[in-house]
């Protein structure tokens, strides 16, 4: 078993690209049961972490800016580590991430 | 006061009894001799039994020490033995627990005075602390058998030894079980139970432990090794396969009992501490209904909710709101929660999809094959049984018995022969004969499912 870093992202800013209250309701569940399916496989690597979403950006001449969103649309929304044999399987178990359904991705690095 | 001095010498021409007062390897049969013998006395020498003989044997070890933990037991088990001839020619005493502590104490202080090696060893720092020329006191208040028995909880309960000695340990020393009925409990036989409890207790013995208040740093790092004990304890009873329905439930009543100790003390009544009595209580509530007359586990959609004990339940609910204060959650809280979404016998949507979170959690914080296939069927009741199907076969528990068994639920209605040959495999793997007759119930039913739908 090898340990693998999934690193969700998406569009936290654009006013068009967020969900409804009602979505953000069954969009949370969603989270919850794939974190709780994963767990159910015992490929949970490190227990659970919430991180905050402000966030700052420290740039190339050190100035040090609010808000991971600064020049880029695309943020962090979280990041997990679990278990995983390879790459392969590494994917199949992102594949069920509910950031997927808000036009969000997964980046998925194997730890050495 | 009856004379009881130095009666034992008497009734003891053979010299077995002071032999095992001397001798602590002899203690243990002692013991069961003198258990059997007030087992057979009506009804209430037992229930005192039941009842005082863990509050002497734990006032007594408080005082002298773990490495006298035997001869507080003989001590203990003499003065019951007292008790079956005196009462039965003198009739009972008024006050039968006033008495044997009388007794005991009495006994005590014979003892001490006699064993000159027992003074070297344990009176020197019983003398230091007790006042010159003073009378060694053996304090019997409620306040002392409960520090007492608080202290022996977290002695028992300890990392040191295997979680099977740590029950039968508590069974016997916080219990009062005599050595049969442990065997029983654990469907083996009474040497292997010595076995257990012999070396549980020189393990104690090695550790050098110490009987005493536990300290506010060592109840924040021990309390969870004792909750899972007590827990274990209470598992025993309810979950064990053994036909004697009564030696069950005092099991879970007496994990119950020490656990309402922890939360009854204000330095150990701590929110995991009432979680784990409210999720007690609400296992409780269905013992009567999980056992059919003829010893078989009913299912709990099968079972008769009228048979659900209502008080517990309202008890459970009382620990549950209790276990909410603070900012603690542990695995506790989240299976008493698991635990009161089924004393709601109705199958709603609100009622899965709580438990459907809360096992998320659990597994969240720690895995547990048991959580995970019961968090599946959770998840057959919220979402759909294809859904759950998928998330089954990721589980990776072939071997599991259980597994199996949740596959030929969840493809019962959808693929028929698929959960027949399910259950055939659960049935197969299954271990004790209680879970293979629930399987053969299932396979059964099926059965009878193919008989009518093959066409003539």
């Amino acid at each position: 078993m090898n340990e693998f870093l999934l690193v969700f992202r998406r569009d936290f800013q654009s006013r068009e690209e967020q969900p409804s209250p009602d979505q953000m309701q069954e969009h949370f569940k969603n989270w919850k049961n794939w974190f709780g399916s994963i767990a159910a496989q015992d490929k949970l690597a490190r227990p659970l972490q919430r991180w905050d979403g402000e966030g700052k950006v420290v740039t190339q001449n050190k100035t040090v800016l609010n808000g991971p969103y600064a020049e880029i649309k695309e943020s962090i929304g979280g990041l997990i580590i679990i278990k995983a044999a390879d790459y392969e399987e590494a994917s199949e178990i992102a594949k069920g991430c509910p950031i997927l359904d808000l036009g969000g991705n997964v980046e998925i690095r194997m730890a050495f | 006061m009856p004379d009881i001095g130095s009666g034992w010498k008497c009734r003891d021409p053979d010299g077995i009894l002071r032999r095992s007062y001397l001798e602590s390897k002899m203690s243990s049969l002692f013991y069961e001799d003198i258990f059997v013998k007030i087992m057979e006395e009506g009804e209430l020498l037992p229930h005192l039994f039941r009842t005082e003989y863990q509050k002497m044997v734990s006032v007594l070890c408080y005082r002298f020490g773990i490495e006298h933990i035997e001869i507080a037991q003989d001590i203990v088990s003499d003065t019951f033995l007292s008790a079956t001839e005196v009462w039965s020619v003198k009739g009972i005493p008024e006050n039968p627990p006033a008495w044997l502590y009388t007794v005991a104490k009495n006994k005590t202080k014979n003892y001490l005075k006699r064993n000159s090696l027992f003074e070297q060893k344990v009176s020197e720092e019983i003398r230091y602390k007790t006042l010159a020329g003073e009378e060694l006191e053996i304090d019997m208040s409620h306040k002392n058998i409960t520090d007492s028995q608080l202290a022996m909880i977290f002695t028992v309960c300890n990392p040191n030894i295997s979680g099977e000695s740590q029950i039968a340990l508590a069974l016997n020393l916080l219990c009062g079980f005599g050595i049969q009925e442990i065997a029983d409990a654990f469907l083996t036989n009474k040497e292997v139970i010595y076995k257990r409890i012999g070396r549980a207790r020189e393990k104690l013995k090695e550790a050098k432990l110490k009987i005493e208040q536990p300290s506010q740093s060592e109840i924040n790092n021990r309390l969870e090794t004792v909750l899972t004990t007590l827990y274990l304890l209470f598992s025993e009873g309810y979950y064990s396969t053994s036909q004697n329905t009564t030696l069950r439930m005092d099991l879970c009543a007496e994990a119950m009992r020490l656990n309402y100790l922890l939360a009854q003390n204000e330095n150990t009544n701590k929110p995991e501490v009432n979680a784990l009595q409210a999720l007690m209580c609400f296992h409780a509530s269905r013992f009567e209904a999980r056992t059919s007359s003829n010893g078989e586990i009913v299912l709990y959609e099968d079972q008769d909710e009228k048979l659900w004990d209502r008080e517990l339940m309202e008890t459970g609910e009382y620990f549950l709101n209790q276990a909410a204060k603070g900012n603690k959650l542990t695995k506790f809280h989240l299976e008493a929660g698991i635990a009161y979404w089924h004393t709601h016998k109705e199958d709603t949507l609100e009622k899965w999809e709580n438990i459907l979170d809360l096992y998320n959690h659990l597994l969240i914080l720690e895995y547990s094959p048991v959580a995970a296939l019961n968090r599946t069927f959770a998840l057959a009741k919220t979402n759909k049984k294809e859904q759950a199907i998928r998330e089954a076969e990721k589980l990776n528990l072939k071997d599991n018995h259980f597994y199996h068994s949740l596959l030929g639920n969840l493809y019962t209605d959808i693929d028929n022969e698929k959960a027949l040959q399910s259950f055939e495999t659960a049935w197969k793997l299954a271990h004790s004969s209680s879970d293979k007759a629930v399987m053969i119930k299932h396979i059964r039913r099926l059965q009878n499912w193919r008989d009518y739908s093959i066409p003539e």
